[in-house]
């Protein structure tokens, strides 16, 4: 069968899965619209999670950061499983405690002021769109690849299979849907990388075969192997650090309190029975993200590997570098997959030295020009199948697996949103007596709005599309995780406080951002170039956030402890989330 | 806030600033500040050690970490009388 009618096959088999789950599983109440009624186990949760959480940035971009990264780009595996061990410790128990429904809800209580809340909604709602954004695209390449369809069209079946299981099973649906797309996403990610690490290393484990020896018969270890490579031609080590330690830091840390503080990861957690499930379900969670994110490595090192052997010469040695007409790829020997991946557009080569072969060097090589004018990031985990040499049905699986993580990160987002829409400020601020049916409705609209407004989006995608993941990071890092975690840690905290803390977080962090990359991301407007040496302290804008939550805790500190304690009720309620059980007092 | 809340409480406290100890040191320690000095040391055959705290390490810990803290909570809610039902 060829891989076109193969690749339909799979992702349609995959849609009528979902279509059948969502209609099973109809939300009734709005408790099951919101939080699936409080009901989920805590490891099917944990599985939900870690489909909501790695979106196709996670399935399709990571391998490739990591793959011309190296080492630096360990900040995201670090940095995106780390923020679990934060809401686990910090967050996640307590506001399954206060069993409310939204994020922006908790904020609202616990700093009584609908204020605070409103402030919640936004950064909730900025937040959550610029991530709905990437995935409506993401969806959109994935159909335009794999099954050979316009963008639009890929993007508009992707937004009707969202709009049938969102609007119709809210939460509820979501969850269970988003169980079979992790099984799916997860099952697309490891095969593909277990045949590499076969092939490669003779080791089916991906974690030890990046570890591991050749089987070519040097007896070489992959790692030793690929630096030696690299470096011989003109790129860097991949196993040292390039970056500055600051930078790399502060980074990570941005990614971890920005992951513990993304309202629809937070949300997950509303949804298992008890205070005790929401901890175990945290580290459920971690282990279904964990095997994707512990083979990323490894996908990505054997995929750069793999592209520098079809192209390389076969000797790198000092030799082959004085002639280095040698023994490149030739232009009329390029690979199908070569082929194929240029028609995207995604893979470019120029032959500049005019020698009828394709020269692939890094910037510190002398005697000859890079020649590979494009290689896109994004193509290592899509064309790894294909390098490899894999059957049709791995490379179908890939694509229902990049599809599958895009839709599944998508519904989570606009749940979110929708949320906040209905709940915090249709009932819990403009019309606070409204039914529980109107309610559900209101979320249902909400939710289709929501849709309608990512996928004019991703149609019409902002040039900005890629640098706005960076503040949604920033937003969560520097504005809701801390009001989360001084609302549960400090009592003495206060209105005043909380806002004025959120404020400075979010002004300080939005500020440096826009600073280097343009006011509201509009070209021209930017203050300084976007290179390190203007950075303060070689602090990139991505890695700002920590800073801007630092700033956060000191000025909601200080405006508190000027301005009178929170009432007694509020210190109450603080006491009560603090326990798991009733509190005798 | 009675005594025996106030008890529990720091015993939370205590467990979760150890666990984050644990935490900082096996991704911001061993990950990164001292990831250069330990990549002079190999194992698992031939990963440079800071390398695979950053790659690998680091994400097993958390996930170690995560279930050890859930474990000792649960202990600590029964033992003070604070668990649901």
């Amino acid at each position: 069968m060829d891989l076109q009618t193969m690749t339909y096959l799979v992702v349609g088999a995959t849609f009528a899965l979902y279509i059948w789950i969502a209609i099973k599983a109809r939300a009734g109440s709005t408790g099951e619209f919101y939080v699936a009624g409080k009901g989920v186990h805590p490891v099917l949760n944990g599985m939900a999670t870690g489909a909501d959480w790695m979106s196709a940035a996670s399935f399709i971009s990571m391998a490739g950061m990591i793959a011309f990264g190296g080492y630096d780009a360990s900040v995201f595996l670090m940095g995106w499983t780390g923020g679990y061990c934060l809401l686990a410790m910090l967050l996640a128990p307590y506001l399954r405690k206060y069993g409310k429904f939204t994020v922006p809800a908790f904020i609202g209580d616990r700093y009584y002021s609908s204020t605070a809340r409103v402030v919640a909604v936004i950064c909730l709602i900025t937040a959550s769109l610029t991530y709905v954004i990437g995935q409506m695209k993401g969806i959109g390449v994935a159909f335009s690849r794999f099954l050979e369809m316009p963008y639009e069209y890929g993007l508009l079946v992707g937004m009707i299979i969202v709009f049938i299981y969102a609007v119709m099973g809210g939460m509820k649906g979501i969850t269970y849907t988003q169980i079979a797309q992790y099984c799916v996403l997860i099952f697309a990610y490891t095969v593909p990388a277990v045949f590499i690490s076969l092939q490669l290393t003779g080791n089916p484990v991906p974690q030890l075969g990046l570890g591991a020896q050749l089987n070519d018969g040097s007896n070489m270890f992959l790692l030793d192997k690929l630096n030696q490579v690299l470096v011989e031609l003109g790129f860097n080590n991949y196993t040292s650090q390039h970056g500055s330690t600051l930078n790399i830091f502060l980074y990570t840390m941005t990614l971890m309190i920005g992951t513990a503080g993304l309202p629809h990861v937070i949300t997950r957690f509303f949804t298992v029975p008890k205070v005790k499930d929401a901890r175990s379900s945290v580290g459920w969670s971690l282990v279904f993200i964990a095997l994707l994110y512990t083979t990323a490595p490894a996908v990505g090192a054997m995929a750069r590997f793999n592209l520098l052997e079809t192209i390389r010469p076969t000797s790198t040695a000092q030799a082959a570098q004085q002639t280095p007409t040698g023994q490149w790829l030739k232009v009329e020997e390029r690979p199908v997959w070569f082929k194929n991946w240029e028609k995207t557009g995604l893979l470019k080569f120029e032959d500049k030295n005019g020698d009828g072969r394709i020269q692939y060097v890094g910037p510190d090589y002398k005697g000859a020009e890079n020649e590979m004018v494009t290689v896109d990031r994004d193509i290592m985990v899509l064309a790894n199948p294909e390098i490899a040499h894999l059957p049709n049905w791995v490379i179908a699986l890939v694509a229902a697996g990049g599809i599958a993580a895009a839709l599944s990160t998508a519904a989570g987002l606009l749940l979110a949103i929708s949320s906040s829409i209905s709940h915090d400020l249709l009932k819990g601020i403009v019309a606070k007596n409204m039914s529980d049916k109107g309610e559900l409705m209101a979320g249902r609209i909400a939710m289709a709005g929501a849709i309608v407004v990512a996928g004019y989006f991703g149609l019409n995608p902002p040039g900005f599309a890629a640098q706005v993941v960076a503040l949604a990071f920033g937003l969560a890092a520097s504005s809701i995780f801390p009001a989360l975690m001084m609302g549960i840690f400090v009592k003495r905290i206060n209105k005043a406080g909380a806002i004025a803390g959120m404020l400075a977080g979010l002004s300080v962090t939005l500020v440096y951002i826009f600073w280097f990359k343009g006011w509201f991301f509009m070209p021209g407007t930017e203050m300084a170039k976007n290179v390190a040496e203007n950075w303060l302290l070689g602090i990139s804008p991505e890695a700002f956030g920590t800073i801007g939550a630092l700033v956060n805790f000191a000025v909601a500190y200080a405006v508190s402890s000027i301005t009178p304690p929170p009432p007694e009720h509020i210190q109450h309620l603080v006491e009560d989330i603090r326990v798991p059980g009733m509190v005798m007092r | 806030m009675s005594n025996d809340s106030q008890a529990y409480w720091q015993a939370n406290i205590r467990l979760v600033l150890g666990c984050l100890a644990v935490w900082f040191l096996v991704s911001y320690g061993c990950g990164i500040l001292l990831a250069p000095l330990l990549n002079s040391i190999h194992i698992l055959g031939g990963y440079p050690l800071g390398f695979w705290f950053a790659q690998q390490g680091s994400i097993y810990s958390f996930v170690i970490l995560v279930f050890f803290y859930a474990w000792r909570m649960n202990k600590l809610d029964k033992k003070f009388g604070v668990q649901e039902d």
